[in-house]
């Protein structure tokens, strides 16, 4: 039990894929201009990650070393498929806001990245896990970004007007903004790294 | 098939929405690879060259695999296993037919794989080429047409970066800003010029 919970927490601080691997930031920066967003971006992509690494780690003794990685994309895929046509169902105002970032889920580092690195080699429950703390760590790096570029860009958190009289700036909801502010959270974290 | 389409879609694919200063696709090749002008520019040639075939491969597959027998909600896996297999076959035949190019730019075909850029590129160019499960007139086109745009869009983001990056090698940063930070805050200077193109109106 121990061990599954250390399999959970190491995704969200310890190997956190956006801050310390630094995976799958395309999707990160284009999707976080406001917290639903990346809530909902979050949310596909530990459904995805959970699918993926379940169904892998229960078909990894089938599949040929060989041709690992097109059966990975294949089981990725139609996890993806399955998001997408779901988001599009039942909420067709996120599908628009997220536009093509859904179906690129398929293509996120973080997702290929621990099917390869961990699903292949570990049983059902710890992949279970692990892909639960990766997705857990994605959603809430995605809710840091976007709150400080929607609080910055927009003056809101989720929409809410948060301090009166704010004047938001205006580029942070821009895509230099994302990108100026990953650089310097990256670089923020490098320094907390290096204190230790 | 007008001129003007053309190049509003030449404007837009390589300066107003720049597929990785504004659309954000591509961006881990981008950040990884542009350390050097030479290596970058391979990367940039690789990917112009796979986003074009890989814009006309998907084209024929939409419109007459998938749109005909109803199957359209297939895209993304059928995307992207067409895209692995066209880079895997590439890889092949430079390697049997041109060594020399193989040397240059072939460690870098397998990374195109999981570029989102290529996939990305596909899908944008059915959501804007494709009205309601109809292909747009001479969307066939367009598409190859917005996949070089996008290719030179990459290209002219990755010589911006890696000239900067070369000159920076020189210079006395924090050692917390080495490297990837770095690269992002540079790019995001280089995303908000690129911004100023966005009044361009036809």
């Amino acid at each position: 039990m121990k061990k599954l919970l250390s399999e959970f927490f190491k995704g969200i601080i310890k190997e956190n894929p956006t801050f310390v691997l630094a995976l799958g930031l395309c999707p990160t920066l284009a999707v976080s201009v406001s917290v639903i967003n990346g809530i909902g971006m979050g949310v596909a992509a530990t459904f995805v990650l959970l699918g993926s690494n379940m169904i892998i780690a229960l078909i990894k003794n089938f599949i040929p070393a060989r041709i690992r990685i097109p059966c990975y994309i294949v089981v990725i895929a139609t996890f993806v498929t399955i998001a997408e046509l779901a988001m599009k169902a039942y909420s067709p105002i996120l599908d628009r806001a997220l536009g093509i970032y859904v179906p690129l889920i398929v293509v996120n580092c973080i997702v290929l990245g621990r099917a390869e690195a961990y699903a292949c080699k570990n049983s059902l429950v710890n992949s279970f896990m692990d892909g639960l703390g990766m997705g857990v760590g994605f959603t809430l790096a995605l809710i840091l970004i976007s709150g400080i570029r929607e609080f910055l860009g927009a003056g809101t958190i989720l929409g809410h007007t948060v301090v009166k009289g704010f004047e938001p700036v205006f580029v942070m909801g821009m895509p230099s903004g994302a990108l100026l502010l990953i650089g310097l959270l990256l670089g923020f974290f490098n320094l907390a790294k290096r204190r230790n | 098939m007008d001129l003007g389409q053309f190049l509003a879609i030449f404007i837009s694919a390589v300066f107003i929405y720049n597929v990785i200063l504004s659309r954000f696709l591509g961006l881990c090749s981008f950040i990884a690879i542009s350390k050097e002008t030479k290596p970058a520019l391979a990367m940039s040639l690789a990917v112009m060259f796979v986003i074009t075939m890989s814009s006309m491969l998907t084209w024929f597959i939409y419109r007459f695999l998938l749109i005909p027998f109803n199957l359209t909600y297939l895209r993304t896996i059928s995307f992207i296993l067409v895209i692995a297999t066209f880079v895997q076959l590439v890889e092949m035949v430079i390697r049997k037919i041109a060594p020399a190019m193989y040397r240059f730019f072939g460690i870098y075909l397998p990374l195109i794989t999981v570029n989102c850029a290529v996939l990305g590129v596909a899908v944008l160019n059915i959501d804007m080429f494709f009205i309601n499960g109809k292909a747009v007139q001479g969307s066939f086109y367009y598409s190859a047409f917005q996949g070089v745009c996008v290719g030179l869009g990459y290209t002219l983001a990755m010589l911006l970066m890696s000239g900067i990056r070369e000159r920076l090698e020189l210079c006395n940063v924090p050692k917390a800003m080495k490297d990837f930070p770095l690269g992002f805050v540079i790019a995001a200077i280089l995303s908000l010029s690129f911004m100023g193109f966005n009044g361009f109106k036809f």
